[in-house]
Parts: structure tokens; sequence; C-alpha cells
């Protein structure tokens, strides 16, 4: 078996790799299983290893690049966050309730990458229902930050941070609900991008906050993200939020010169509560940004301190509704020690969900309840155009925002886990995002103390290339992407 | 709502019925704590003005969209009773829904 250096590995470099016959997709394959298995003891990241898949899958990619019809992602081995269905493999969303549920049908996602022949290497851990900011909540597995195992990887996309971070797959893709992707991929050092709401099939993600949910990728570097984004986004018609629109060219409008490119610094993500370590690493990279030629200026979003508010309003009242599926008779956990129909449902859920998902579901139950509606819910959703509008209108002046991705760094496990208001905290700079429905990415910008820091840009609807060009810019200008921790 | 939200007891057994989720007294004691508090910190909402504001459910424009009624080819019955807890042939069993 050829070996490759798996640590520094892009897709980009992958595919040179595979094209010229250096190595093949199976060998690729077999280095990174060889590779979970080392590994996966001290960090966690999958919830399901899918070897015999990951294969098959091989031998198809590489008798397709023989065939010399392979696309970008032909046998480039990868992860799904375990809330996006791939059919015949189970999708636990690292719940009790889903811990034996196989679907029967693919993501939209799933299918374009099965379409190509990438390589599913498994499933990733995240917080139960993607709802959490440290993974913690999985009630299957306890993911580790490949930079210090004593500290959590972020969520609720930790698994598939975690396995980019510590090279135990190539790429992976996450959800982002209010910062899924961005934040542990700032706490684990790589690349987290969520794109325009709309621009990806949420066909096959399982629903937890369907006005915010959207699937994006997480890489070891900008150019790999532009490239899964390519793959995955587009006009699904089994999405009836699926935005129908041109797919620009990411991968070739990357370059490296920012000459008068306008990137916009919001002081309101400057607050009381963002770690020194974290805003001098932010304030660097905004200076070398500056010196690849940018014009840079301050701007404001004053209603910026509400979208932490206004997110769990909203978030909590559509999970209540989304969650309400789980009864035990269709499918996923099922307590069947009940007297009746109702005690059955009523001792499925308590059983079969987290303390989590519980409070949310319940929060958001009482925020959609008569009487409480109007002071609640509607009222989270004016305030959500405001802050549209707001981003809306700073957009005519700038190309992107650039700002911190999390106030900290990656902190210890059990640090936070029993007060849930201190845990929201850490998506407060993420959540502006979801709520508006624009792109962000994070990328690698610093370590404090041994652990990363991410720098976050956001841009306008649709503004992909814009967020790719800055966030390329400043990558290619610095090595923290090529920071590695040691596994 | 200026005042801090001090959610009671029955409050929180009358939302863990209408969510279907069975709760203790200790469980109920410890939600009742948490929403308080998490209510408390969205009352922050209450200083913005939306008189006139419409209010934004998804983040796109999005238009209905129709299609031609056509057949398509969709899950088996076998298929879509795969992760069925209870089944008896192509039903799914519950509990008795009358008694």
């Amino acid at each position: 078996m050829k070996s490759v250096n798996l640590e520094t590995i892009t897709i980009a470099e992958a595919r040179r790799l595979l094209d010229n016959k250096e190595v093949s997709a199976l060998e690729l394959t077999k280095n990174y299983l060889e590779r979970i298995k080392t590994f996966e003891k001290n960090i966690d990241a999958y919830v399901t290893v899918t070897e015999d898949r990951a294969l098959e899958d091989a031998n198809l990619a590489d008798k397709r690049i023989g065939e010399g019809t392979q696309t970008n992602l032909t046998g480039i081995p990868m992860q799904l966050k375990d809330n996006i269905c791939y059919s015949g493999i189970p999708t636990t969303c690292s719940s009790k309730m889903l811990e034996n549920f196989v679907p029967p049908y693919d993501a939209s996602i799933s299918t374009y990458l099965k379409n190509e022949n990438s390589v599913l290497l498994g499933k990733g851990n995240l917080d139960e229902f993607a709802m959490g900011s440290s993974t913690e909540n999985s009630a299957l597995k306890l993911t580790k930050n490949p930079w210090d195992t004593s500290r959590v990887p972020g969520g609720s996309s930790g698994g598939p941070a975690a396995a980019v971070a510590a090279s135990e797959c190539v790429f992976s893709l996450g959800s982002d609900t209010g910062g899924s992707i961005r934040q542990p991929a700032s706490l684990c050092g790589v690349v987290g991008m969520k794109p325009t709401y709309g621009l990806v099939s949420r066909f096959g993600l399982v629903a937890f906050a369907s006005s915010l949910d959207q699937i994006g990728p997480l890489t070891k570097s900008v150019e790999d993200s532009a490239l899964v984004l390519q793959s995955i986004a587009g006009y699904d018609s089994r999405d009836s939020t699926s935005l129908d629109v041109k797919i620009p060219d990411y991968v070739s409008n990357l370059t490296t010169d920012l000459k008068g490119f306008r990137i916009g610094i919001p002081k309101e993500y400057f607050i009381e509560g963002i770690s020194s370590g974290v805003e001098k690493s932010i304030l660097d990279a905004i200076e070398v940004l500056k010196g690849l030629g940018a014009d840079v200026k301050e701007v404001s979003l004053p209603h910026t301190k509400y979208a932490l508010a206004v997110y769990y309003i909203i978030a909590p009242s559509e999970a209540s509704a989304n969650l309400a599926r789980y009864d035990g008779v269709k499918y996923g956990f099922s307590e069947k020690n009940a007297e009746t129909m109702w005690a059955g449902f009523e001792n499925t859920r308590s059983n079969g969900l987290g303390p989590e998902v519980k409070r949310r579901i319940m929060l958001g139950a009482y925020a959609l309840s008569a009487g409480y509606y109007d002071a609640y819910y509607l009222k989270a959703q004016k305030v959500r155009t405001l802050i549209r509008q707001e981003f809306e209108d700073v957009f005519k002046n700038v190309d992107v925002l650039a700002m911190p991705t999390s106030p900290t760094t990656a902190f210890k496990i059990g640090d936070k886990i029993d007060d849930p208001l201190q845990m929201y905290l850490n998506d407060i700079f993420t959540i502006p995002a979801n709520i508006a429905g624009i792109p962000g990415i994070s990328i690698p910008a610093g370590l404090v103390d041994g652990l990363p820091v991410g720098l976050q840009f956001m841009a306008g609807t649709l503004q992909e290339t814009n967020l790719f060009k800055a966030a390329y810019a400043y990558e290619q200008a610095t090595d923290w992407h090529n920071q590695t921790p040691s596994v | 709502m200026s005042e801090l939200t001090d959610l009671s007891i029955e409050e929180i057994r009358q939302i863990s019925v209408l969510t279907r989720i069975a709760m203790t007294e200790d469980e109920l004691d410890v939600m009742r704590t948490q929403m308080s508090n998490i209510l408390d910190s969205v009352a922050i909402l209450n200083e913005v003005d939306t008189e006139g504001v419409e209010p934004t459910g998804h983040s796109v424009n999005i238009k209905s969209v129709m299609r031609e009624d056509k057949r398509q080819d969709s899950l088996t019955q076998d298929e879509t009773l795969l992760n069925a807890p209870q089944r008896d042939g192509s039903f799914i069993r519950i509990k008795a829904v009358l008694e």
C-alpha cells in the first residue's frame, strides 16, 4: 500500500495524485481507514465508520478514473455529519431516538456525492439533533478536540471539524443553523463554510430549524471549500426553499489580489466577553488584509445584540414543530412498556431525547403557544427583518465583513454543559448570518496557547465569490492553515 | 415583560403535556428555572421598536412552485415500513387509540 502524507493532503492535491495515477483511490481510502483506527481512540469523531462502503466506493472511483471520466470529488475520502441521510447507512443525529434508524433514501447531497463516486468513510458525531456548541450533547460519543483532547471540538458539527483537523478524512459536510459549521471549524483550526440559505438542498438533512438550517463543507483549505460547494450547490425541486439561481465558478474566481476590495469591520463584534487572544489574532488578521490592498473600514450593525435572542425564539419554535414527528410509531426509538398510546408517546420522547433537545422543544412550544405567540415568536420574526435589512444596507458599502468566529478558543470538556445560557453565547458571532440567510466562512487565523482561532467573513446573499476571495487571499498570505495538531 | 420571568411549575407541566414529554417533578423544576432564565435573556427584544415592521419567516423570497400532476417513482411500501418499531404485515402496530 502506497503511503501518502494525510496530514496535509487537500482535495486539490489528492485529485492530482489520483489523476496522475500516483496513488489509487483504494490506497488512499485504506490509508484513511488505517488512520481512523489509530486516532479514533482519542478523538471519537465518527459515530459510524463505513469501511465496506468506503472500499466499494474506492473501487468504483478507480474504475472511473481508469476510464478518464472522473469529476472533482471522484475517489476523495469524506465524511458526512450524522444528520445527513445516506441510504442504507445509519443516520442517528447522535440521538438515542434515531440510534437504529437506517434511512431508505439519500439526502440530495448524498446522491450528488455518489454520482461523483466520492468515498464515504463514515458519519460524523454531533450535538443531538445539531443542538449545541460543544458536541457534548451527543447521546452516543464524546468527541475531543485534536489540538487538546481535554477540550471540546465545538459544535454542533464537532465530529466533522475534529475529523478534518485530525486528518481522519479529506473533507466533511456539516450543517449550520446558528454557527454549527463555522464555530467548530474555528475551534478545530479548519475551514468551515455556511452557504446562502437555499443554495444547497436540505432534502434529507434531518430538520432542526428549517428556516435557518444549511449544509456546507468543512475542509483543510479555502480552495477545497469552493470545490465542495461547487459540487453540492444548485436547485433541487425536493427542497421547497431551494434557490433556482445560476451557480458561478467558485474555484476559478479565487485570487490573492484584494486591491480595492472593500472589507467592513463591524464594531459590535469586538465586545466585552471576547478573549484578548482572539481579539488580538483578529486585529492582526485585519492588518494582513490591509497589507493585501483591501479597503478596510469600520461599520456598524447596531441590531447585532438582538440576534442571539431572536435565534433562541425562532430556532426552538421551529424545532418544537419539526421534532413532533418523533413519536415511536413510524420509526426510531419506541418505548413499548406503556399502558396507553399517549403514555407510549410520552415515555418514548422522555427516554429517547436528551436534556438540551427537550429544553428547546419545550421553549419553542411555549413561545408558539396561545397568548405568547405575538410577544415571542412574532416579535422575533420582526426583529429578524430589521437584522436582515441592516446587513443588506451594509453590503451596499462593503464586499465582505470580517470578524471573529467565536469569542473564545476551545474550552474544557464539562465547563459550560450545565449552563445553557453560557453555552449559547458561543454562537453570538455566527448566529446573525443564519438570521439573515447570508453566507459565512471561518478560516484559521492564529493560535492562542496552542489553540486555533477562527477568522470569519460574511458576505451578502449569494455573494459566495466575494467570501471565498477574501478567505483565499488571507489564507495564501498566512501560514495558519498549514498548522496541524499532533494527535 | 420587564420584570423577571417566573414560570410556574403548572405552566411547565402543561408544556410537557403539550409536547408529550413525560417529566418527573425534579425535571419540571430544573426546566422551570432554565426556561425562566432563557426567557429573561430574550426579553431584550422588547427594546426594539417593531411598529410597522413585517415579520421574516424565511430569509429568501420563496415563490410557491407548481408541477405537472404526473406519476413518479417513490419508496416501496416495504422500504417505507423498514424502520417501523412494531410492524404487522403491511401495517404499523400501535396501542389502542380508543379505550
